[in-house]
């Protein structure tokens, strides 16, 4: 039997799935790495920090506010609320993986990410018979190990890279990629508004511990909740 | 570049790390038990990307100068409004970063090149 023949068929399916978001998850994984290396961090720190976290947004936050000497609090409070919404993806997700181990379980929470999610959940529910187990993680496995990779090359290259070339400018391109669609309506859009209008006053101003970010972000889901609430309260 | 010691480093990336994992195998490790978000809290989690997005984005873009033309007129700016233009048309990373630092890196080493 060849190797191909031993691996149960949905774990093949679910590499196959992942192909076309490698394309998407690469270059922010060359980020992180490229970024991290800008900003100070070591080889091992940024490729520890994508095995040991694996989310990539929050990631490059983290980097970020490590690189402007921001307070531990920040940093992790920062990565911590981006994070949040992989609670969602969780509760969602759990009723399918109910029937395994705790340990199974435990190592499918781990490469459990917006794409593993998004893609796994619109397979279960269109095809009853592919398997939960393999298929999820054939997708998340992919991912994880494109990741590592990226976070490696980009690292590597980073280090190497002359500051002129302003590689640091792909951050907040990266984030600008995941803004953008994020302003779904009004509401969000309102967040999003309010949210950068604010953090470039604050940082203008100066508020002491750094705290431009939190004060930003909460302005602007407050500002979103109140839009929100206040259009439906008019009809 | 950062001041912080590589212990301070290691230290933020396991708190991340840990926090994360905790929320990733919250439900699936306690299904049954507690059963969904409760909506309130799945409400405000909607804003919660763009207004953290927005928070970083803008900063790390904008600089303020004395007058509104040299605030907007600055090469990161300029640069960002074209990334921000690809990426509402295409929803895809790969081209909003590479349309974006080629935009910056044509008005920074253009004029040179061409000899302006």
């Amino acid at each position: 039997m060849s190797i191909r023949e031993r691996l149960h068929p949905d774990l093949l399916a679910g590499i196959k799935a992942a192909g076309p978001l490698v394309l998407g998850i690469l270059p922010f994984a060359l980020v992180a790495g490229i970024t991290a290396v800008g900003a100070g961090m070591t080889i091992g720190e940024a490729v520890g920090m994508s095995i040991i976290v694996f989310a990539g947004a929050s990631q490059l936050a983290a980097i970020d506010l490590i690189g402007s000497n921001a307070p531990l609090a920040v940093v992790v409070g920062t990565a911590v609320v981006i994070n949040v919404r992989m609670l969602m993806y969780s509760a969602s997700i759990a009723p399918y993986f109910q029937a395994f181990s705790v340990r199974v379980r435990s190592v499918l929470a781990y490469v459990l990410t917006d794409q593993a999610y998004a893609m796994s959940i619109a397979e279960y529910t269109q095809n009853e018979s592919r398997s939960r187990l393999w298929y999820y993680f054939g997708i998340g496995f992919t991912l994880w190990v494109v990741w590592q990779l990226g976070t490696i090359a980009g690292a590597v290259a980073g280090a190497g890279v002359p500051d002129s070339l302003a590689l640091d400018f792909a951050l907040p391109l990266v984030f600008l990629a995941l803004l953008v669609p994020a302003m779904k309506d009004r509401g969000t859009t309102t967040a999003g508004v309010v949210g950068g209008a604010v953090a470039l006053i604050v940082v203008a101003v100066g508020v002491p511990l750094n705290l431009d970010l939190p004060i930003a972000a909460v302005t602007g889901i407050l500002a979103g909740v109140v839009v929100d609430a206040t259009a439906g309260g008019v009809r | 570049m950062t001041a912080w010691s590589s212990t301070q480093i290691w230290l933020a990336i396991i708190l991340i790390g840990v926090a994360t994992y905790s929320i990733r195998l919250s439900f699936i490790y306690f299904f049954g038990r507690i059963d969904e978000v409760p909506e309130r809290v799945q409400h405000v989690l909607r804003y919660v990307p763009a207004a953290v997005l927005a928070a970083l984005v803008v900063p790390a873009v904008v600089t303020i100068e004395p007058t509104v033309s040299e605030t907007v007129l600055d090469d990161r700016v300029i640069a960002a409004t074209i990334a921000a233009i690809v990426a509402w048309k295409t929803e895809d990373v790969f081209w909003t970063i590479g349309i974006g630092m080629g935009a910056l890196w044509a008005i920074r080493f253009g004029p040179g090149l061409v000899g302006i």
